[in-house]
Formats: structure tokens, C-alpha cells, sequence
């Protein structure tokens, strides 16, 4: 069986919570694999990163250059090839950047590559069997991949729960000096921060949550009276503020906000891995949707099939009656 | 007798003898009015073709009633009246002007060589210019003091031309008043010399006549010869300004109104005089640049008084929606002359959207009918707005959220993306189907008459139920019929006014191969947006009716008899729908339909039969976003609640939608509901005899 | 500017309902309605609007059979004025490496400046135009939300990262971008405009005009293979309250107090 390494990406000297996960993912490729850690970066942020994931990882290999201190998917895709050793297996987490760089990474590695991997069924001979979704997630396929001469393995996000493992005491092995000459033909220029927007939801205890099934925006004004109600703040997910009905840094998914909020009522929300990928601590979920086969009753605590535009306005008027009859 | 004065061809101007003199201004005033007329008509014949000349007949009748009956005048009773007695006074002067100009002004001058045809005459338009010169006077009070609101011109239209209106009253009035003295003064003459009375009592000239009693004859001949040269001047002035503003429509009005669109309810083809195989090689669709338009469309705009009465009724415009019917038209005459100037070249054909008109003020359009209902120039604006959709449709320049319901009418035959195999799926409802079986006609089952559905009563939880009660309704009153089925298509009722021609088309022709199979002879639906489009859009189909008109010859012929209304309580106001009233003009089938259900309290809301106020809009409007200050729908059942309702009864499947949502809105649930026609009827449906005729082939709807 | 854009024709998720089919080896493609992916349109869309400044040329490229040149069509009558199906039975199967494989043949035999594609196809892995880029060594960035000509030699691009963040980079031509959605406002394609691009030759490449080896493509040459869908069962899931909606109302109120989630 092939070495598996996992790449951690790191912001400001933290790793993603990927780290643990891809450790998971490690074990049910190879039960018996001890993966080793992969860094990238520069400046004592990388080392903050390494030193944090020993607990987690037995080897931990420190990549730092200072052409790579942002990480941009191009260069750190040349400095993954130069390090790497070939026919090895390399996860990492599906998400803006594993998007941009894995393709080409394993072209250039000249290995198997499945993206956004839910799932890991288990090894026969060569072949690792797993589990993606298509279709926006409304299905699932089964997938067999030869991964004879090695894999690089997007896993999805939250997919695979972090086990628990003794920990260990791991090695930071410096591999900097692998790297050879970076390219150029694409250049890193900044970062636009998204505007702050008069909410942050991000800090918020309690969220309704509104998606697609509000139809229009004159129907997000029943969501605030809820959150009036409730004393909560209203988010949504991607459609909506596509939609412009409301502003951007109100939406929660994997290219919108992260939120760790106590209870999550998520209207007239499908559920798709994207939106759910913003939602981060296990809150109490309630889930409101008139389809009974939306994929957010997987993931739900409680669930309600009704129409959202007739539901909650009840909701809010019995929480009304509720509260004034508790004064 | 006495001597009158000399006709004013026989003064001397200056060093220039009189005949001389006006034989000039004739000359010179003519010729500029024909070359304005000319520049003027210019762009009307580079502009797309109409086909206008046909059923000349109907058009001289239409003309009749209009134009010379002044007909839609009095919608505005003040304005109206106020117009009615300028127009008259206009035309019995205009005659005068007439022979004053073919026979010269020397003839008629001597008050005793008269006949009494021409004595009366003479004495009418005294009259005549009396009442045009107070009418002017009370026509600048009111835009001077009173400031009639639709008269205001919105910041965003830039400036009116508040001086400019005044100043023509002006001008007019001034034409009356050399009118006039120049009879008066050459009656004093007589009166002088005691000849005559002057017999049109009261009147303008009359008072003057009075006034110069004791004038000098010297004083009276210059005010005489004075006066003429004045009226002359003012004269020509007026007609060779008129062509420059609001005043053209005096001599534009004729020919706007004689050739006004005949057919209610249609729509323009995309162009006139090609075969629809023609039209596919088309590079161009719709109206992009000024010169797309067609030349009755410029004449339009030619014509426009710019009175405001459009806007008023515009339900667009009531909401706050960029659109203003007044404005589309006053527009687009400001751009026809700055760029087709008179007295310069032309400035070529620049597009129109995004300068002279915004999308979503083309967009916001319902079609309601609200504007040409009202105009009393006959003026079109739906056609215009059907040609400026087409032209953003081509040029791909359409809203997202329109972008998805036409693609699911192209890939699925309805707006909602729903699956083509589920469209007649609202007959199996269990308790429905128990009791009223619906053929399915396709192929292997014919009917007498097609119930026609179309998509939203076919697909929508809530209209479904008008589907059911209008099945029951037809089984009930023993009608052989069937629904299309799967084999239905949108109507494209909408889609061909949002301006997709050619995906109309194609639902039009698989509709009617459809249609063609199941041998019906007529065709029901419940839908005016269906009913539109299949009487006038569609050709070559059986007879088509609304629900409304079938229930109402049943309950006349005695085959349909109505139940006490359930709720005695209740006051009901009908909600006419702008396709089934306005465009088509069935007013009194659904309130006959209401008075017979005994015991039922009926009242009218003030916006009713023509003057309805619409919904909100039906088909892809629903689909699109407007940006408005609130909703028509509320607007409507705010008007209900004026006239002391507490339902609303309507027979579209659209107005529901609109106006139970603007009930929620406007925080009205629980005080106002709102209840389909058939519906109401099926409720209300007494229980079949024996001696009622059980229809063919269907589960007869017995022992309920 | 030259211009190509790798497009697909998929079902389209938002008219369709999506099942596994009864023998459970491929979706229930019975009534489903195709069109082209999404992210594709939104390609097609950025990319006719920088030839429209830059002029040049917009060809739009697909690998399939016969009934995949609808999507062609579709994106002609939308603007683009070239097209090409690159067809084979040779080609049946392939994984992603396997499209990159084939479109990276194409490639050569033309000369493009820009190569667009979407980000991730309904039923793709988000990874052709990662490949394409690296086996045409050109340099490569995804989830592109914004685009700007600089000049002949190079772009200004932003990428979508997390929070709403963008993350702006300078890219050297030619090179491989993949669009994502929301990037413009795609134009509305007319009936009209498909109609009378319905009979224009599109022309054709198979194995043999693209030199293609047969071993590193379609199914022979595919490394990973689905072979089946299914549904996942339910497991846990959520708890479905039952009963008449005030009694639901009230149940859940309960259930918010008790989490402390009513002020």
C-alpha cells in the first residue's frame, strides 16, 4: 500500500480542522496507515501550524519558502510534485483550494484523482472504492478507482468524523530544501475582504435560515418577523443572495460565512453540501421544507414537511401569544 | 340697405395692396405648413409597414363615433365637456377657414347679400368663437390654478412644457378674439349706420360690437382690416406651430383615429406583409431603433395631446413601476424631433433602449388595455411594447428570473419546469374523480367541446380547484367534454406578449395540431389569458368561450338553477379581469351569473368593467421582479374594502393568485377572501333532476 | 482574442427530479430535459463578452455524440461563432483524464488564447480544466468569478475563497480558467436564434483526426469508473414531527425553550 500523506492548509498559524479528518480518511484507505502531514507556507505561522498538528500526525513535513507564504495553487502544486514521492497517496480537503489545485497536481504526479470523496468503502487489490454525490447532491454514485500508481483524493469537508487516537508525538521533518524553481505565470495580487455588512452572523446564537422555497423577496420580511419573534438573526443560503434578496454577508455556505450557532432553522433550504458546509458545532437543526425528500431531513434534528410561507407566520404568532402570555 | 365694409382685400397694407398682401401670406403659409407636413412625414415613410387601409367601412364608422362624436371624451367629465365644445367650436369655425381660403376673404362681407343658411352660419360661429374663447380661459385656469395632478410631469421625465401650453391657449384665444373683433367691428359699421342688429346675442363679437358703438369709421375699418391681418397671421402661425408640440393632434387626429387598430385582443405581427417563413429569415426582431417602429406607431406619437389620462388609468404607473404610458409616447415624440428636425437633416436611427427607454420600464408592461381604453386619440401602446420586447428578446437582453420560465415553456410546454406526464393529474384527485369523470382527448377519444386548461390551472395546487369546479360545471350542464391532457401546451398567451414570437409559435402549432384531433366544435376555458389567445391569437379554431359565458346561458335557458348563496353575510364584489372584460368586453355574463344565485349582495367597486384595475398581471409576469412601491393586487382589494366588500369574486385563475396574495400582504386574512366564478357556481349548483340530460360517456354526477 | 470554451450537456437539476433507475446502474433518464451545465453557459457568456471588447473569436467544444451538438447550437445561437464535436466511439467512457486527454488533442491542432471551461459539471468532478491546464502546461485557476483583459499577454482575475472573500491574481495567456456561476448575467437565448442555427454543419473530430491514443482514453484508458448510483439509506435522519400544524407549532416551541433558543 502507498504512502498517504495529507496536505493541512493553514490560516495564520492554525490548521484547518480538515487536519483530524483526513487522519480518519487515512485509516479506512489503511487501517494500519500512519499518515504524514504536509505543510506549506512561511514564517513562524508555518511553524505555529506543524507544531500543533503533533498530537494528530507522527510525521509532519514542513515545506516553507517564502514564494509560498499565500498560498497560491500554482506554486504550491510545483513544490507538491518536487517534494512528494511518487506512487504516494495525497488527501486534502475539497474546497476553494483543493479545487484549484488538485487536477493538475495529479496530472503532473501522474496519479488517480476523485474530488469531493463523502465516503471510503475499502480497498481491493489496487482499487479503492468510494463514494461521491452528483447532482447537486440529490444522488449518490459508487466509484472504483485504480490507484496502483497513487491518488490524490479530495475529501469533502465534515464528511468523515475525526476519530479518536492516542496521541501521538510527532517529527517535524524540514523538506524545504526539495523544492526547486517556482513558477511565475500566475501571480498572487491580494485579497478583496467581502464587505462587513451591518450583521455578522457568524457570531450569532440562534439563525433563521432561508433558502430558495421563500420564493420572493417580499416573503423574506415573514422570516424576519420569526427572527423578531425568536430574538435571532436572519441568514440564507447562496440562491438567495444570487437572487439579490438579500445582502452577502448574510449567506451561510462554503463560499459565504462559517457559522457555529445553537440552533439553526433552516427554511425552505434543500440542504445541499455547500450550504451545510457553513455550518460548523452540531446545532439543534430544525428543518422547515414542503419536500419530503430534501437532503436537509438527512442531516436535521427535527423535521417539518409544510410550506414554509404559511408555517412560519403560525410560528411566529403562537411564539407572540407565548411570550406575552408568560409576562 | 347700408354699406358694409369692403372685404379687407381691398385695403392697403403699408404700400401693399391687400389682396396682394394675404395673397402672400396664403402663399407663404401654405407652403410652410406643407414643407413641416412633409418633414414631418418623413420618418413615417422610412418607418416599418402597417396595414392599415383595410374594412374602410368600419374605420369612416369608428371615425364617426370617435373622432367626430368625441366619444371617450366624456371618461373625464370636466376635461371632456371642456374638449367636446372646443372641438365643435373648432370644426364650425374650421369650415369658415375653409372657404376663406379656396374663395378668398372678399366674398361673404355684406350682411344683407346673405341667405339665411349663411346668416345662421354666421351667427353659429360667433357662437362658436365664444365658447372656444371662454373655453380657453377656463382651459388656463384649471393648468394654471388647479394643476390637474396626471397634467404633472414626473422629475424623472425631465421638464413639461407647462409655458408652452399656455401659450397656445394663448394663441387660440387670440384667434378668437381677432375673430370676433373683426365681426365686431365690421357689425358696428352696420349698427352705425343702422342697418342690422347684430344677432348673435352675448357672444363675443357681440359685446365688442357694443364696445365699438361709438368708434370712428376710420377706427373701425383698421380694427377691421386690422383684425383680419391678425387673424390671418395667428392663423397661419397656429398651423405651421401645431406640427411642432401637443397641438399637432388637430391635424393628425383624423387620420390617427381613422386608422386605429381594429382587433382588440391581437397583436401586431412582427412584420407586416410577410408569410410567417418570411418572418423566420428575419435577422432583426422587434423595434431597436426609432425607424423599427411602424409609421401608424409614429403617428402615435405624432398625435398624443399628452392629457395624462394613459398614466391615470395605468396600474403600472398607480404603483410606482417605471412605467408611464404618457411618457413612452411623449418620449419618443421628443427623440422623433430632435432627430427628424424640420429644419435640419436627419440624425440617423440610434437605439432606443438604454437611451430613450429602460428595460425595466419595458418590462413592467401587463398588457392590461388600461391606456388605449382610455385614449381618446385611439392611441396604441401594447403593440409598441410587444416590439420593443421582441427587440430585447433578440438582442438576449431579458431577466433571469424570465429566462427560466422560457426555458421550461420551451423544454416543458409550462412555465413551472413541471413534468409534461403530470398535467392532467389534477383530475385524479380522489374525491373529484369520484364524482365527474374528465376525458382525456388524444387521440383515441373525441368531444363536442375541448375544455381548454392551460398551465397554471393545470399545475398549480391552488388553481387547481378552479379546473375541478369548471369540469363540474360543464358535466353538470351536460356538455360532451374532454381536457388536451398531456398533449397540452401553454397557451403562449404570454410569451408571445413578452415578445418570444417564435417560441409562441411553436406552442401555437403544437397546440392547434393538438386541437385539430379531437374533433371538438367548441372550445371552454377558464383561463382569460387562454381565452384571449385562442380567439385571437390562434386562427382557424371552433368558437371559443370563457366559463362565464356558458354558466350565464345555462342559468338563462333554465339548465343550470343556483342554490341560496351560502353565506348571507357576505357582500361580493366582481373583479373584472382585464382579459376577459377590457379586451374582450364581457362585462355583463359573470354579474348576471352573480345576481342569480339568490340572495347574493353584489356591489361595484368605482374601477369597474372597462376602468377595472389590473391584478397584477398574469403568465411570465408573475415570473418577474418589477421594482415598485407595492403591489397592484393590494391596490385592488383596497378598493373592494372602499366599496364595502368582503369577497372578491373573480373569473381568472391569475387574478386569484394576485389578489389572495395581496389579501396576505395587505393584512387582510380572515376580513377578505377572494373566490373563483366557477367556484362560487359550483358551490351553488342545485342538485340534478331527473329531467336533466345525462351527457355521454361520462359518471353522471347523481344523488349529491 | 481566440476563445474556447469545453462545455457539456447534462440534465438539468433544476427541471428535473433525479432517481436511480430500476436495474440501478445510471439515473432514470426517461423525461429528463438536457441542456447545457450551467457553469458552461456562464463561460460561454464571459467569454462573448470579452470578444465583444477585444474582438476575436468565441469556439465552443464538446465531447459526446450526435445529441450532445444541441448544446453546440444552443451556444451558437447565444453568440459563439464557431463550434466543433469531438466524437468517437473510441472515446465512450472516459474519465475526466480521459476528456482532458482528448480536449488537450484538440487543443493542439488550434491556437487559442484563452481556454475557458466550468467550474464543475452536474455530474463531472470539477476537474477537466485542471487537467486540460496541466498537460498543456498553462498556468491554471479555478472558481473564477471576475475577468479582465490587461493585455494581449495577460489577465486580472479574482477567485471565489471562503466568507465571500476574493482573491485577485495576475495570469499569464494563454491559459485555462474554470467560471463560476453568478460570474455575469448569461443573455437569454431565443427560439428564433436556435432555429436558424438548426442547420448549420458543425464539423466533426474523431480518434483518428485528433491523434489521439486509443489507450489513454475511453474506457480502456479511464483509472476511475462509477458503476452504479444509489440512493443513501436514510439512516437517522431527522425527527418528522407529526399532526395538525398548530400542534406542530406548539411541539416545536417546546423543543426551542428547551434549547434556549426563544428570548
Amino acid at each position: 500500500m502507498s504512502r498517504i500523506f495529507a496536505y493541512i492548509p493553514q490560516k495564520s498559524g492554525v490548521p484547518d480542522d480538515a487536519a483530524t479528518e483526513l487522519v480518519a480518511v487515512a485509516k479506512k484507505i489503511d487501517s494500519r496507515a500512519s499518515p504524514t502531514a504536509i505543510l506549506i507556507g512561511f514564517g513562524p505561522e508555518i511553524d505555529a501550524a506543524c507544531t500543533s498538528l503533533r498530537d494528530s500526525y507522527a510525521e509532519i513535513w514542513r515545506v516553507a519558502n517564502e514564494s509560498l507564504a499565500y498560498p497560491n495553487a500554482e506554486l504550491v502544486r510545483k513544490a507538491l510534485v518536487d517534494v512528494l514521492p511518487a506512487g504516494c497517496i495525497l488527501l486534502l480537503p475539497h474546497n476553494h483550494f483543493g479545487i484549484d489545485l488538485s487536477p493538475g497536481l495529479s496530472i503532473k504526479m501522474n496519479v488517480t484523482y476523485v474530488s469531493d470523496v463523502v465516503n471510503i468503502e475499502g480497498t481491493d487489490g489496487t482499487f479503492l472504492n468510494l463514494v461521491r454525490q452528483e447532482f447537486g447532491g440529490q444522488i449518490s454514485a459508487h466509484v472504483r478507482c485504480d490507484i496502483s500508481s497513487g491518488a490524490v483524493l479530495n475529501i469533502r469537508p465534515g464528511a468523515f468524523k475525526p476519530q479518536e487516537i492516542p496521541a501521538l508525538n510527532g517529527q517535524v521533518v524540514d523538506k524545504s530544501a526539495a523544492v526547486g524553481a517556482l513558477p511565475s505565470k500566475r501571480r498572487f495580487v491580494e485579497t478583496i475582504v467581502a464587505e462587513a455588512g451591518d450583521v455578522d452572523i457568524s457570531k450569532e446564537p440562534v439563525l433563521v435560515s432561508i433558502g430558495r422555497g421563500i420564493q420572493e423577496k417580499d416573503n423574506v420580511a415573514i422570516a424576519q418577523e420569526l427572527a423578531d419573534a425568536m430574538g435571532a438573526v436572519v441568514s440564507c443560503s447562496r440562491p438567495v443572495v444570487d437572487a439579490k434578496w438579500l445582502e452577502k454577508c448574510r449567506q451561510v455556505g462554503s463560499s459565504g460565512k462559517t457559522v457555529k450557532p445553537k440552533i439553526y432553522m433552516a427554511c425552505g433550504i434543500s440542504g445541499s453540501f455547500q450550504h451545510l458546509a457553513g455550518i460548523k458545532g452540531s446545532p439543534f437543526l430544525v428543518a422547515i421544507n414542503k419536500n419530503p425528500k430534501a437532503p436537509i431531513f438527512q442531516v436535521a434534528d427535527i423535521g417539518i414537511i409544510d410550506d414554509l410561507l404559511e408555517f412560519l407566520p403560525e410560528l411566529t404568532n403562537r411564539i407572540r401569544e407565548s411570550v406575552s402570555s408568560h409576562r | 340697405m347700408g354699406v358694409g365694409f369692403a372685404s379687407p382685400d381691398q385695403a392697403t397694407y403699408g404700400l401693399i395692396p391687400g389682396w396682394l398682401f394675404f395673397l402672400s401670406i396664403h402663399v407663404l403659409g401654405l407652403t410652410c405648413f406643407a414643407y413641416i407636413l412633409t418633414r414631418r412625414l418623413t420618418p413615417l415613410l422610412h418607418a416599418a409597414p402597417d396595414f392599415r387601409f383595410d374594412r374602410p367601412w368600419l374605420r369612416s364608422k369608428k371615425t364617426l363615433q370617435f373622432w367626430f362624436g368625441q366619444w371617450k371624451h366624456p371618461r373625464y367629465p370636466g376635461a371632456g365637456v371642456l374638449h367636446i365644445l372646443i372641438f365643435a367650436g373648432f370644426i364650425t369655425l374650421a369650415i369658415r377657414a375653409f372657404t376663406v381660403l379656396i374663395f378668398g376673404a372678399g366674398q361673404d362681407f355684406d350682411v344683407s347679400t346673405l341667405g339665411i343658411v349663411r346668416q345662421l352660419y354666421e351667427i353659429i360661429t360667433d357662437y362658436a368663437a365664444t365658447i372656444v374663447f371662454l373655453c380657453m380661459i377656463v382651459a388656463a385656469v384649471r393648468r394654471i390654478v388647479f394643476k390637474p395632478a396626471r397634467y404633472a410631469v414626473p422629475p424623472q421625465y425631465g421638464k413639461g412644457h407647462p409655458a408652452d401650453a399656455i401659450f397656445l391657449l394663448g394663441l387660440i384665444a387670440l384667434l378668437m378674439v381677432a375673430d370676433s373683433l373683426h365681426e365686431a367691428s365690421k357689425a358696428a359699421n352696420l349698427l352705425q349706420q343702422g342697418v342690422s342688429e347684430f344677432p348673435a346675442v352675448f357672444s363675443l363679437p357681440w359685446f365688442m360690437a357694443r364696445a365699438l358703438a361709438s368708434a370712428s369709421y376710420s377706427t373701425l375699418w383698421s380694427l377691421y382690416c386690422g383684425a383680419y391681418l391678425l387673424h390671418q397671421l395667428t392663423f397661419y402661425f397656429l398651423l405651421c406651430y401645431r406640427p411642432f408640440g401637443i397641438q399637432f393632434h388637430v391635424e393628425t387626429s383624423l387620420f390617427n383615429v381613422f386608422f386605429a387598430k381594429l382587433d382588440r385582443g391581437t397583436v401586431k405581427p412582427v412584420k407586416w406583409g410577410l408569410s410567417e417563413a418570411q418572418v423566420d429569415q428575419l435577422k432583426s426582431f422587434g423595434v431597436k431603433k426609432f425607424g423599427d417602429f411602424t409609421w401608424k406607431h409614429i403617428l402615435d406619437f405624432y398625435s398624443c395631446a399628452d392629457c395624462g389620462r394613459c398614466s391615470d388609468n395605468c396600474p403600472a404607473n398607480a404603483v410606482g413601476r417605471p412605467l408611464s404610458p404618457r411618457f413612452v409616447t411623449v418620449k419618443a415624440r421628443e427623440y422623433c424631433f430632435e432627430h427628424y428636425p424640420v429644419f435640419a437633416p436627419s440624425d440617423g436611427n440610434l437605439p432606443l433602449v438604454g437611451g430613450l427607454y429602460s428595460e425595466d420600464q419595458i418590462w413592467s408592461c401587463t398588457t392590461c388595455g388600461a391606456c388605449e381604453e382610455e385614449c381618446p386619440l385611439l392611441i396604441e401602446y401594447i403593440d409598441k411594447i410587444v416590439d420593443l420586447r421582441r427587440g430585447l428578446i433578440d438582442d438576449g437582453n431579458v431577466p433571469q428570473t424570465l429566462q427560466k420560465p422560457l426555458k421550461a415553456l420551451e423544454t416543458r410546454g409550462n412555465p413551472y419546469g413541471k413534468l409534461e406526464k403530470n398535467r392532467a393529474e389534477w383530475t385524479k384527485d380522489k374525491e373529484f374523480r369520484d364524482h365527474c369523470e374528465v376525458k382525456i382527448l388524444d387521440g383515441r377519444e373525441t368531444a363536442d367541446t375541448l375544455y381548454f386548461v392551460d398551465s397554471i390551472t393545470s399545475y398549480d395546487d391552488r388553481m387547481q380547484s378552479i379546473g375541478r369546479a369548471t369540469a363540474r360545471i360543464l358535466s353538470r350542464c351536460g356538455h360532451n367534454f374532454g381536457i388536451l391532457g398531456t398533449k397540452e401546451k401553454d397557451s403562449g398567451h404570454e410569451v408571445r406578449r413578452f415578445g418570444e414570437e417564435t417560441l409562441f409559435r411553436m406552442l401555437r402549432d403544437e397546440n392547434a395540431d393538438a386541437i385539430d384531433s379531437t374533433g371538438a366544435s367548441k372550445i371552454v376555458t377558464a383561463d382569460p389569458h387562454a381565452f384571449n389567445a385562442l380567439k385571437h391569437d390562434y386562427k382557424n379554431l371552433p368558437t371559443v368561450e370563457h366559463i362565464s359565458q356558458v354558466i350565464a346561458h345555462e342559468i338563462k335557458s333554465g339548465r343550470l338553477e343556483l342554490k341560496r348563496v351560502e353565506t348571507e353575510n357576505d357582500v361580493y364584489t366582481y373583479h373584472d379581469p382585464c382579459y376577459l372584460g377590457r379586451h374582450n368586453q364581457v362585462y355583463d355574463n359573470p354579474r348576471d351569473v352573480l345576481d342569480a344565485i339568490p340572495g347574493l349582495k353584489r356591489v361595484e367597486m368605482k374601477r369597474s368593467r372597462d376602468r377595472s384595475f389590473c391584478c397584477g398581471g398574469g403568465g411570465l409576469m408573475l415570473f418577474y421582479e418589477p421594482r415598485e412601491e407595492q403591489r397592484m393586487g393590494v391596490l385592488r382589494v383596497r378598493m373592494a374594502e372602499e366599496a364595502g366588500a368582503n369577497v372578491i369574486v373573480t373569473a381568472c385563475p391569475y387574478c386569484m393568485v394576485n389578489i389572495e396574495d395581496a389579501i396576505k400582504v395587505a393584512g387582510l386574512e380572515g376580513k377578505m377572501r377572494a373566490i373563483d366564478l366557477a367556484e362560487l357556481v359550483e358551490k351553488h349548483m342545485k342538485e340534478q333532476g331527473p329531467e336533466t340530460r345525462q351527457p355521454d360517456g361520462l359518471v353522471a354526477v347523481a344523488g349529491r | 482574442m481566440e476563445i474556447l470554451v469545453c462545455a457539456r450537456r447534462v440534465p438539468d437539476t433544476s427541471e428535473n427530479e433525479i432517481e436511480v433507475n430500476s436495474a440501478g446502474n445510471d439515473i432514470e433518464r426517461d423525461d429528463l430535459v438536457y441542456s447545457v451545465n450551467e457553469a458552461d453557459n456562464y463561460a460561454v457568456e464571459e467569454a462573448l463578452q470579452i470578444v465583444a471588447k477585444q474582438g476575436g473569436n468565441v469556439t465552443v467544444v464538446t465531447v459526446g455524440n450526435e445529441d450532445d451538438e444541441e448544446i453546440l447550437r444552443r451556444e451558437m445561437a447565444m453568440g459563439a461563432n464557431r463550434a466543433a464535436l469531438i466524437s468517437d466511439e473510441a472515446f465512450c467512457g472516459s474519465d475526466g483524464k480521459g476528456i482532458a486527454t482528448i480536449l488537450k488533442a484538440y487543443v493542439e491542432k488550434n491556437h487559442y488564447d484563452l481556454i475557458l471551461t466550468g467550474v464543475q459539471a452536474e455530474d463531472g468532478g470539477a476537474q477537466v480544466g485542471g487537467m486540460l491546464a496541466a498537460m498543456l502546461d498553462y498556468p491554471f485557476a479555478s472558481l473564477v468569478n471576475s475577468i479582465q483583459v490587461v493585455d494581449s499577454k495577460k489577465l486580472k482575475i479574482s477567485r471565489e475563497i471562503e466568507s465571500g472573500n476574493r482573491e485577485v491574481s495576475e495570469i499569464d495567456l494563454p491559459c485555462v480558467l474554470a467560471i463560476q456561476t453568478g460570474i455575469n448575467e448569461p443573455r437569454y437565448v431565443g427560439m428564433k436564434g436556435i432555429r436558424q442555427v438548426a442547420s448549420i454543419d458543425i464539423p466533426t473530430f474523431g480518434l483518428s483526426e485528433l491523434g489521439v491514443d486509443a489507450a489513454s482514453v475511453g474506457e480502456a484508458g479511464a483509472r476511475v469508473k462509477r458503476t452504479d448510483y444509489f440512493v443513501p439509506a436514510a439512516g437517522k435522519g431527522a425527527e418528522i414531527l407529526q399532526g395538525k400544524r398548530e400542534e406542530i407549532v406548539d411541539k416545536l416551541i417546546e423543543l426551542l425553550r428547551a434549547k434556549g433558543g426563544l428570548k
